[in-house]
């Protein structure tokens, strides 16, 4: 099977510091790959990189288009890649508020995406928006309030429905469960996981918390100093660390 | 700048500028058309991108000007620098050629050019204009010059001018629909009255000026030249004649202009763009066209509205024209003004 993303030896300087170091994975079609890692291990610059965000020094990420066209997408112009980035992935924020138009109603985030794809039929903008609303158990009431009225977890959710709703191939995550408390991130844990099994997506979830990765990804990939130390299935990893740093980071989880 | 250097760089262009210092058209304090030739030819090799353009945003340097920003320093600039001492001038502010920013602006160029200016659209070639486009159709050889305060139609939605420009550059217009979209959810319909976003020549989204929407079926293929300054903000913008601009709008809420349900009070015409007046103490109202010399062109011509007695002698005395356009005696005037500022 083709991979839907192949990266080779991608590595990223900020100056002297190395943040990633010649990292290499293949993702498949529906899958979900966690990096984790501890904080300023370079996760989020991987993902950024892998976005389109950001350019890595050297190295290259390989894309297996909808039409089956593998594309490097840093040998892309930067506007094809921003129409890849707009009509096939999808980014969620760590916050919210980046990753939404906070003085725009609930309604007209999830259904910008729609229209930045040429979407220009109210109705069924409306209809959809609506529609998504439900699927991340929002509800339809509050498509004409703003995100500023919306509880965290609420936003979270919003933010996941306004990247879902173009049915994206490939989803990026970074630390999407981050600063909710413990009750609102397991609903959200399991959305997500409904959300990606229902839609066959493919997603790189960066997150720095053990119980996250193991409850949404296949294969887990661990981080340290820009490095991977670790590369497996995700209950072989956390069950069986052989890394002496995964070890540490398995063994630090408050087990009850 | 030394009148040598000066003189050096006209040679270098078929067309020297015509040397109007002992013209007693205009001020001799000031040349020709108040800015210097350099800073003209700068804001024209700006326009002429514009033209090549259509809809794209020029920067260029924009000069500090005898009035504060937000007073039409953008269409100043652009009218000094493509006004010759042949063309005939007219001004407007919300449609009228007698609001105190139209008649001053019009009083800056009749002193520093000495051109003719007149409140006919028919016989202007230069109008500069704030808020409106004649209702007179406009014929090839006329330049409409708009004062525009904000040029970025994008920057509501997108603070970053990095982002906004890159927006443009790739066509990712698509999220300027979420305002039209924010609007119906709202209220039921697209209630964006004026600066309504057009899409020029099928490629680059414009912001028209503070117009009426109503006028924007106007700019849609027009044989004149469209010009568009923006002071503060330093850009030029254009739309060439017979240029395609389109509102933006949704399949089952299509665009569509203001109506009213009155005529005007003065002239009876229903087509044009009304003001609502208040003519009395009593709170007494009337509607009457925005464009003053299509109003009085109409009466002219016997049209007659529903005003009568002392109510239709005030609203005619709002839109009375007493300029004769002439700078006759002014030198005198010109030559006090100059001895007071020193």
């Amino acid at each position: 099977m083709t991979p839907l993303l192949s990266v080779d030896a991608v590595t990223f300087r900020y100056g002297k510091t190395l943040a990633c170091d010649r990292i290499g994975f293949d993702l498949h079609p529906g899958e979900v790959l966690g990096i984790v890692g501890e904080s300023g291990s370079g996760k989020t610059t991987l993902l950024n990189c892998l976005a389109g965000r950001l350019q890595p020094d050297s190295g290259t990420i390989r894309y297996t288009r909808a039409n089956g066209e593998a594309v490097d997408i840093y040998r892309l112009g930067e506007a094809e890649r921003r129409f890849l980035a707009r009509t096939e992935w999808g980014f969620v924020h760590q916050t919210p508020r980046d990753g939404l138009r906070m003085g725009v109603t609930a309604g007209g985030n999830v259904g910008e995406p729609l229209m930045a794809v040429g979407n220009r039929h109210y109705e069924n903008i409306r209809h959809e928006a609506a529609s998504w609303l439900t699927k991340v158990e929002i509800d339809a009431d509050r498509i004409d309030d703003r995100p500023t009225t919306f509880s965290g977890g609420m936003q979270q959710r919003l933010q996941i429905a306004r990247n879902l709703v173009t049915g994206p191939r490939l989803v990026f995550m970074d630390e999407p469960t981050g600063g909710l408390d413990v009750s609102v991130q397991a609903r959200l844990l399991d959305l997500v996981r409904g959300l990606v099994r229902d839609l066959n997506l493919s997603a790189i979830l960066v997150t720095h918390d053990l119980a996250v990765a193991r409850l949404l990804a296949d294969r887990l990939m661990v981080m340290r100093r820009g490095r991977v130390v670790e590369h497996g299935l995700t209950d072989q990893v956390l069950d069986d660390p052989h890394d002496a740093y995964t070890q540490l980071l398995v063994s630090s989880v408050l087990q009850t | 700048m030394n009148a040598e250097t000066q003189n050096s760089a006209r040679d270098h262009t078929n067309n020297p500028a015509p040397d109007h210092t002992n013209d007693p058209a205009h001020d001799p304090g000031y040349n020709f058309a108040y800015l210097d030739e350099q800073t003209k030819r700068m804001i024209r090799r700006g326009l002429l991108k514009a033209l090549a353009i259509p809809g794209y945003q020029v920067p260029f340097g924009s000069r500090e000007m005898p009035l504060p920003y937000g007073w039409g320093t953008g269409g100043i600039q652009v009218t000094a620098s493509v006004i010759g001492a042949d063309d005939t001038l007219k001004v407007i502010d919300q449609g009228a050629d007698d609001t105190t920013n139209a008649v001053s602006i019009r009083k800056f160029f009749r002193r520093v050019t000495g051109v003719k200016t007149t409140e006919k659209t028919a016989e202007a070639t230069v109008i500069q204009t704030r808020h409106r486009i004649p209702e007179a159709p406009l014929r090839e050889g006329q330049i409409l010059v708009y004062q525009v305060p904000i040029p970025e139609p994008l920057r509501w939605l997108e603070r970053r001018e990095s982002e906004s420009r890159k927006m443009h550059a790739y066509a990712e217009y698509g999220a300027m629909h979420v305002q039209l979209y924010e609007s119906i959810a709202r209220f039921g319909r697209i209630t964006t009255t004026y600066d309504y976003p057009v899409k020029v020549a099928d490629r680059y989204l414009m912001s028209p000026s503070p117009t009426p929407k109503f006028d924007n079926p106007k700019m849609h293929m027009n044989p004149a030249i469209q010009l568009f300054g923006a002071g503060r903000e330093k850009r030029l913008y254009a739309v060439p004649p017979y240029t395609r601009v389109e509102s933006l709008a949704f399949e089952d809420h299509p665009f569509e202009v203001q109506e009213w349900d009155d005529a005007c009070a003065l002239c009876g015409d229903d087509k044009s763009f009304l003001d609502e007046v208040v003519v009395d103490d009593a709170g007494t109202r009337m509607f009457m066209c925005s464009d003053s010399d299509h109003c009085r062109d109409r009466r002219a011509a016997g049209h007659r509205g529903g005003a009568e007695g002392a109510a239709a002698e005030a609203l005619a005395a709002m839109t009375g024209g007493t300029d004769d356009g002439s700078n006759k005696d002014r030198a005198e005037d010109w030559a006090k003004d100059r001895e007071a500022a020193q």
